[in-house]
């Protein structure tokens, strides 16, 4: 590509010193979350010296800012912190790295090229710039399933807000979203806002969910359900919403296992408010404008086992990959992420690398109905050093131990005894080198199997 | 003493401020709600009709093709975004192109052009999408999509430009005939549209809970405004108005069309242009329709209700209208719906617009249902010929100042967006992420001459929270430019209508608890 | 007789815990979930997190926790106490907000840094 045109002003965020924008960087990290400060940090730390992070809010830290509440680093740091906490270590650790950050900025495209991709981005301060970039890492997060995708039926009241929303009016802007309020979705955010409704002096009568098991964590339906004696009702779902400009009244119906309302199990609550926490999906408008190939089963890229998704140079990590349950896998992943990044762009010099990496071959994860899906999707065998880490979600809760098993055709390859599983908690195993290498074909089946 | 009051700031009563703003004319525009279009209006299939669809006997017949014409040239001259895309009329056996012939000798005796009958493989080849049991479809090139509540919009911030009062939140609870002059008993509705500069002060104002009846202001039961004539165009309470003055002569009969808004990304490529499966009694059925968006409109179904504003939607109308959907396009997926609405038609016992002058200075453009939005243009011509065949003096304004523009920021081109930003920096701050729309448009729209009060006003003039998150996202943040840029106290802020209030207080206030 | 799940490993062990019994614990899948249904019939305790009024246009809200966990039935109070507190800029992590919280350990601190 050409010279490229570039707005080069000073700008300043958050109260650390004034950068220069450059035209061209090793590493433009799209999102100041845990993952995209993970990826940053993983990327310094493995040589890179020219990085910019670009945050849409004012602020570092992503989704964390708004999770006051505790249950995070148990896993990576050994103690439980909230999510300000959590995010701080990490928004510490950038101070006197000389990494780039500009807040409350947006990147608009991503036009991948083969000599360095370009970015167009914007804010008030900098204005509208295109940047280069060697490689980027893709690390926007997700966002929530909204009434519409679901199609409740009703009046489109006032008071219903998907739970990250109230939590950002509660949290952020200290603002009260409702008195008496019903959950749609047991998952850990709708559980978490259970609890800080009732604790902000709300009455939170009940969460419904669809499924007949829970689908957040069995931590946060003790303490933020059975802690205040707010009812949990399985396979329920909401059938309709009532309410002129302000929500009114909610009917509540069991549900079959086809998820149809059975007739004649209507409950009808008094409630002003509506959380909806019923999933989250991957944020990736710009991962799919810029050609990146995508998994539907997860929602976001396909990646190699180094993070790397279908186009060279970029990678991605966190809730943009797949939806984490646990921040500390978020920045793990994300490290690792940075990590690739660094190790590409140190490399685009060595010219025997790059040839080599076009015709790389790799094996590709299939997996069976018992797995709902398995980040990463593909493993360049040649490229593991000691072992590569598999994450994966089941598809039906298992309350007794099983196996995990990877086939090569008939033959075993690996096998992993676990406990129990759930579809809300996210899975991982270690696939050895030694072990890919004995692979014929280029394709690893994963299954669930009862053990012998 | 107003010449001309307008009851209802629907797209018909719309187009007629824009009309009347042309001449010397002191015109008021009264609606009950917070904002134009807040009924029918915003709630349709958005559709530019050919014209082939009404008997040529009836108004609706002699006014769509008139109105479709004009709704074009309207959106280029205030820019609102619209698209010829053409619609098709498709037959899945004899009977039915049978009917496409009927249409089509309608449609050139209302004066449409273009129209041709084509072979369902030939249709396939544009259409690919369409049912393989399609035989044939009707070709209508003259016809398209728009944005109707923006269009409603347009002209009204034109009027309002050139002297149209617009008076919302007003009720129109009487009306008096006193020999030259109407007298209009009002109601003004929301009482915390006034609330005192005390209460906007008190930083922890808490309502008390969130109201269920609309609430009347004790001190405006008296109130009371005059015109020289009045023009009914409150589209579901059009006979109540009409009643006020004259003697029953067609009574609405409220009919309810759902709808499904698929994401254009995830549906995929789904149809070019509007497809309608052949009209039947109850109406021109279930269309699939592209969006000026770059989304997809699936609907409506026609329930007759009872209550008038009852916009909710049902789960066997949304079940109802995918099956019919599906017979027209096989493989649409419904899961990428991002939104259910719906809208209350006028339709009525007369069986037409009824388009009248039922009393003394007294005109009705009631009854106004489908081809509506299409035909208020033309509807608002005929308005002012009555008016003016009832003696009101119509002199053209010397200084009208038409036209409207607005800046979008994804539709500025890539090479001017630099210097753009550098100079008008709030468009460098991107508030909707779906749709890439900046707080500069946010607070352009705060400063045009019909400001918006709610969230959703905000969107119906920016397009924040009509995409993927549905608000999710950028609803706080509207929120607070909205309270920053009035002066108003966050905790009025309204998501849509007139007490659709979104936050009921403080965190750490306790009267603001339930427990 | 009490029941509780055990929330110390995703197993989520069904536990009976008998008050009249010295507090025998039965149910559960391995010695971690005695001590915890032990605690949670005895004297259950949690952390709890919050925020309070910060005198701030930028950040209206400080999220704040209990440094340690409390008495689960002295939450509720805990909470009316942070009505009254409003924090003036700079505010840093850890800062104590409210000390010694019903004249025990416990301090609500503040968990992140406000500038301005």
């Amino acid at each position: 590509m050409s010279v490229v045109e570039t707005n080069g002003k000073q700008t300043v965020c958050d109260g650390m010193a004034a950068i220069e924008m450059h035209d061209e960087y090793e590493l433009i990290v799209i999102g100041g979350g845990p993952a995209g400060l993970g990826a940053a940090l993983g990327a310094r730390e493995h040589g890179l010296k020219r990085i910019l992070i670009v945050e849409r809010d004012v602020d570092l830290g992503g989704i964390l800012n708004q999770c006051i509440h505790n249950g995070f680093g148990l896993h990576y740091f050994g103690e439980e912190l909230t999510g300000p906490e959590y995010a701080a270590k990490f928004v510490d650790r950038l101070g006197g790295q000389s990494i780039d950050v500009l807040c409350d900025a947006m990147v608009l495209e991503i036009i991948p090229g083969e000599d360095g991709h370009v970015l167009r981005l914007m804010s008030v301060e900098a204005g509208y710039c295109t940047v280069r970039s060697r490689a980027i890492v893709l690390a926007m997060g997700c966002r929530e399933r909204t009434r519409g995708a679901i199609q409740i039926p009703g009046t489109r009241a006032a008071g219903i807000f998907t739970a990250g929303t109230a939590q950002r009016y509660v949290n952020i802007e200290g603002y009260m979203v409702g008195r008496r309020v019903i959950i749609l979705g047991s998952g850990d955010i709708g559980l978490i806002m259970a609890r800080r409704m009732v604790l902000e002096g709300a009455k939170v009568l009940a969460c419904v969910e669809i499924m007949p098991y829970p689908g957040g964590l069995a931590r946060n339906i003790v303490q933020c359900l059975q802690d205040f004696d707010i009812p949990l009702y399985l396979s329920h779902t909401i059938t309709k919403i009532e309410g002129k400009e302000r929500v009114e009244k909610v009917t509540v119906q069991e549900v079959n296992d086809r998820f149809e309302p059975i007739e004649g199990t209507e409950k009808v609550f008094d409630v002003d408010t509506v959380l909806l926490s019923v999933g989250l999906i991957p944020e990736n408008e710009l991962s799919h404008v810029a050609g990146v190939e995508m998994d539907a089963k997860t929602s976001g890229p396909i990646v190699f086992e180094n993070g790397e998704t279908s186009i060279p140079g970029i990678f991605a990590c966190g809730n943009v990959l797949h939806v984490h349950d646990l921040v500390d896998f978020v920045t793990t992943e994300s490290e690792g992420a940075g990590r690739a990044a660094a190790e590409y762009v140190l490399r685009q010099e060595d010219t025997t690398h790059v040839r080599m990496c076009e015709n790389e071959s790799y094996i590709s994860l299939v997996i069976d109905e018992s797995v709902a899906y398995t980040v990463p999707q593909r493993i360049r065998v040649l490229r593991i050093d000691d072992g590569v880490r598999v994450f994966f979600r089941v598809k039906a809760p298992h309350k007794t131990p099983k196996r995990i098993v990877f086939r090569d055709g008939e033959r075993i390859v690996a096998s992993f005894r676990r406990p129990c599983m759930t579809p809300g908690e996210m899975e991982h195993v270690t696939l050895q080198r030694a072990e890919l290498d004995n692979v014929s074909g280029n394709e690893l089946l994963i299954s669930v199997e009862e053990i012998r | 003493m107003f010449d001309v009051a307008i009851i209802g700031a629907g797209v018909v009563g719309c187009a007629v401020a824009y009309e009347l703003s042309q001449y010397e004319l002191r015109v008021a525009l009264i609606e009950k709600e917070n904002d134009v279009a807040m009924g029918a209006s915003r709630a349709n299939t958005a559709i530019i009709h050919g014209g082939y669809d009404p008997e040529p006997h009836t108004m609706m017949g002699k006014l769509n093709v008139e109105g479709m014409y004009r709704c074009f040239k309207l959106c280029e001259e205030l820019d609102v975004e619209h698209k010829k895309t053409g619609s098709w009329v498709v037959a899945f056996d004899e009977e039915q192109r049978v009917t496409l012939q009927m249409l089509l000798v309608q449609g050139i005796a209302n004066g449409c052009e273009g129209l041709d009958i084509l072979e369902g493989d030939v249709v396939r080849l544009q259409e690919p999408n369409l049912s393989d049991e399609i035989v044939a479809a009707l070709w209508v090139p003259e016809s398209g999509v728009l944005n109707p509540w923006e269009f409603a919009l347009a002209m009204a911030e034109v009027a309002v430009r050139n002297g149209v009062t617009f008076m919302p939140n007003t009720e129109v609870a009487a009306l008096s005939w006193r020999g030259n002059h109407y007298e209009i008993g009002i109601r003004i509705v929301g009482a915390w549209h006034s609330a005192t500069d005390e209460d906007m002060a008190k930083k922890n104002t808490c309502l008390s809970s969130p109201p269920k009846e609309k609430v009347v202001m004790p001190d405006c039961r008296a109130m009371k405004i005059s015109a020289r004539h009045v023009i009914n165009a409150a589209g579901v309470e059009s006979d109540r108005i009409h009643n006020m003055v004259a003697p029953p002569a067609f009574e609405i009969v409220p009919t309810r069309g759902e709808y499904y808004i698929l994401d254009g990304t995830a549906a995929g490529h789904v149809v070019h242009s509007v497809v309608f499966p052949c009209p039947t009694r109850a109406g021109k059925g279930v269309t699939i329709s592209p969006t000026i968006h770059g989304d997809y409109l699936v609907g409506p179904n026609a329930e007759v209700i009872d209550d008038r504003t009852d916009t909710s939607v049902t789960r066997s109308a949304l079940l109802d209208i995918a099956d019919k959907a599906r017979r027209v396009v096989p493989d649409l997926d419904l899961r990428t719906s991002i939104r259910n609405f719906a809208g209350v038609r006028s339709n009525s016992t007369y069986g037409d617009f009824f388009i009248e002058k039922s009393a003394a200075n007294f005109i009705d453009l009631a009854a106004i249902k489908s081809p509506g939005l299409t035909c208020a243009p033309a509807i608002a011509r005929v308005a002012r010929e009555m008016l003016r065949e009832e003696g009101l003096p119509m002199e053209r304004r010397t200084l009208w100042r038409g036209g409207r523009r607005v800046i979008r920021f994804k539709a500025i081109p890539e090479e001017e967006r630099a210097a753009f930003v550098r100079a008008h920096p709030l468009y460098g701050r991107v508030i909707c992420r779906c749709e890439t729309i900046t707080e500069g448009e946010i607070v352009a729209a705060m400063k045009r001459e019909i400001p918006p009060v709610s969230i959703d006003g905000v969107k119906r003039r920016a397009g924040t929270g009509m995409g993927r998150c549905q608000g999710g996202f950028c609803g706080p943040r509207v929120l607070e430019i909205i309270a920053r840029e009035s002066g108003r106290d966050p905790l009025c802020i309204e998501e849509d209508g007139c007490g659709s209030i979104i936050l009921i207080g403080e965190t750490k206030n306790p009267t603001c608890r339930e427990i | 007789m009490k029941e509780y799940i055990c929330i110390i490993c995703p197993r989520g062990c069904h536990l009976t815990v008998d008050e009249e019994n010295d507090y025998a614990v039965t149910g559960n899948g391995c010695l971690r979930g005695v001590a915890y249904g032990r605690e949670e019939a005895m004297h259950p305790t949690r952390v709890v997190t919050s925020s309070v009024r910060v005198r701030s246009e930028k950040y209206p809200r400080c999220p704040v926790k209990t440094d340690l966990a409390i008495a689960k039935s002295d939450v509720a109070k805990a909470m009316l106490l942070l009505d009254g507190v409003e924090l003036v800029p700079p505010v840093h992590r850890g800062d104590i907000v409210i000390a010694s919280l019903f004249c025990g350990e416990a301090n609500f601190i503040a968990t992140r840094d406000i500038d301005e």
